[in-house]
């Protein structure tokens, strides 16, 4: 291999020849500019390649060899996948689109509440310098913010490959542990998301180790009213299980029973029955659960506050 | 495959450049091609905040780019923050509080400081805390970082910050 000279090279310093002191393993980087340009390289490359997106969870696992691409496909230099797109009653979004972007975009914080909240509860703000929305939800981490907002807000997932486009919801999409619908060949290209509508109420509360940490356990609420009374429960939770987990039994009560104290305990409950928890050496299994239970509670309670119908 | 590749980026307003293999990380590239080791390298997996730079702006892990990815880009690492011997407003508090002991986490320390406060001219004192949990120092307890980078928002910003009881 060539010899490595930089203009501020020093002799002394160890180790900088010969790429000696790199630690992913060998591969290769391509750089499409353009999405036909990207398909068509990850058709031709099939299961040696990986598409690369933020790289805040494909890096470390490079970093660690965990992770032993030939080549990656670097989307970093495609703008068309990057952009925020006021839709009617949807927002559209490109996967590629930071999270830094959906942070302090104007339109997330009036229409997509939800996303908002669960966006500022990713890592810090330097790693969503870099992390995308489409390689988060890719990447299906069962422990990650926006795949329990995607199942609560039923995004609608638009997948590219050279044999086409197609749109997968959101309950289709999160299959198993890191595992979604998409097919090798293809690429997230757009997330597309509902506004929330007119009477209602949203947030998002986990609870991690430190903040920025995954989380132990998180529930993404979202309830709309008419007549102080739900007419539209939308939750759903991470660090549930192998996948996020749409909370359907604790919807239903709210909706049959309101939100008075009985029924948000009934609710409350219902979700930690349905969580499935791994357990690790940061929680076991069972704190997992009544966590669900306690953040929960809280996420309906601050949801309930935060509609302005309800004040 | 995995030919070396010429890297052309700007670092602390100067054009620079190196050949890299493709796989060679951000941070390697600025230390050991550049020569710039005011980045530090502590996880390579994002979690320590100590590679922290700016890149066009926004601060990033550089543990978590590779070199190749930067082509074109403005860097800012902690060598751009002092004017020649004039230290930066926000090292000469640190400097002030004792926010450092060892000072391997430091430069990201500065780094996260500096786009943090830029980038939100309304920040609490538990913003900033939360904000700065994003780098781990593991000598001083944080009290002298966080004063530090409170006072640097105030004189930012031009306005105070209500601080919590346990602040003196």
């Amino acid at each position: 291999m060539t010899p490595i000279i930089g203009s501020g090279f020093d002799k002394n310093l160890k180790q900088t020849t010969s790429g000696r002191n790199v630690k992913p393993p060998q591969l290769d980087i391509l750089t499409p500019s353009s999405i036909a340009e990207a398909l068509s390289l990850l058709a031709e490359y099939g299961a040696d390649a990986r598409p690369l997106a933020g790289g805040q969870s494909l890096v470390p696992l490079l970093n660690f060899r965990l992770s032993r691409p030939e080549v990656l496909i670097d989307l970093n230099q495609i703008p068309d996948l990057d952009y925020i797109r006021d839709a009617g009653d949807q927002i559209n979004i490109g996967a590629m689109t930071r999270e830094r972007s959906i942070e302090f975009s104007d339109l997330i914080h009036d229409e997509a509440p939800l996303l908002l909240e669960a966006t500022k509860n990713i890592a810090h703000l330097p790693i969503r310098s870099r992390g995308t929305i489409g390689g988060s939800l890719a990447n299906a981490d069962p422990a990650a913010e926006y795949p329990a907002v995607a199942l609560a807000l039923e995004f609608t997932f638009v997948a590219q490959s050279v044999r086409g486009e197609r749109r997968i919801a959101s309950h289709n999409f999160f299959q198993d542990i890191l595992t979604t619908a998409l097919e090798p060949d293809e690429i997230l290209t757009e997330i597309i998301v509902p506004k929330i509508p007119d009477n209602s109420g949203a947030a998002f509360v986990e609870i991690a180790r430190r903040h920025g940490d995954f989380a132990l356990s998180g529930v993404a609420a979202q309830i709309s009213f008419e007549d102080r009374m739900p007419t539209a429960a939308r939750l759903a939770a991470c660090g549930a299980g192998p996948i996020a987990m749409r909370l359907t039994a604790t919807e239903e009560i709210l909706m049959e029973e309101g939100i008075g104290e009985k029924a948000v305990k009934a609710a409350a409950a219902a979700a930690a029955a349905a969580v499935d928890p791994m357990s690790d050496h940061h929680a076991s299994a069972s704190y997992r659960r009544r966590l669900t239970g306690v953040v929960t509670t809280r996420a309906i309670k601050k949801a309930v506050d935060r509609a302005e119908v309800m004040a | 495959m995995n030919e070396p590749r010429k890297v052309v980026l700007e670092v602390n307003g100067e054009s620079l450049s190196g050949e890299v293999p493709p796989r060679m990380l951000l941070t390697d590239f600025l230390r050991d091609v550049l020569g710039k080791t005011g980045t530090h390298v502590g996880c390579e997996h994002g979690v320590c905040g100590a590679c922290t730079i700016m890149i066009n702006g926004e601060a990033a892990r550089s543990c978590l780019m590779f070199a190749v990815q930067a082509v074109g880009a403005k860097i800012k690492t902690v060598e751009g923050l002092a004017k020649g011997e004039e230290l930066h407003p926000l090292q000469k508090l640190f400097s002030e509080h004792r926010a450092l002991q060892c000072g391997f986490c430091t430069p990201g320390m500065l780094m996260t400081a500096v786009d943090l406060v830029a980038s939100n001219d309304a920040l609490s004192e538990l913003d900033i805390k939360v904000g700065m949990s994003a780098v781990l120092c593991r000598c001083t307890g944080y009290e002298g970082i966080i004063k530090a980078v409170i006072e640097y928002a105030e004189q930012v910003h031009g306005k105070p910050i209500a601080r919590e009881k346990n602040i003196v």
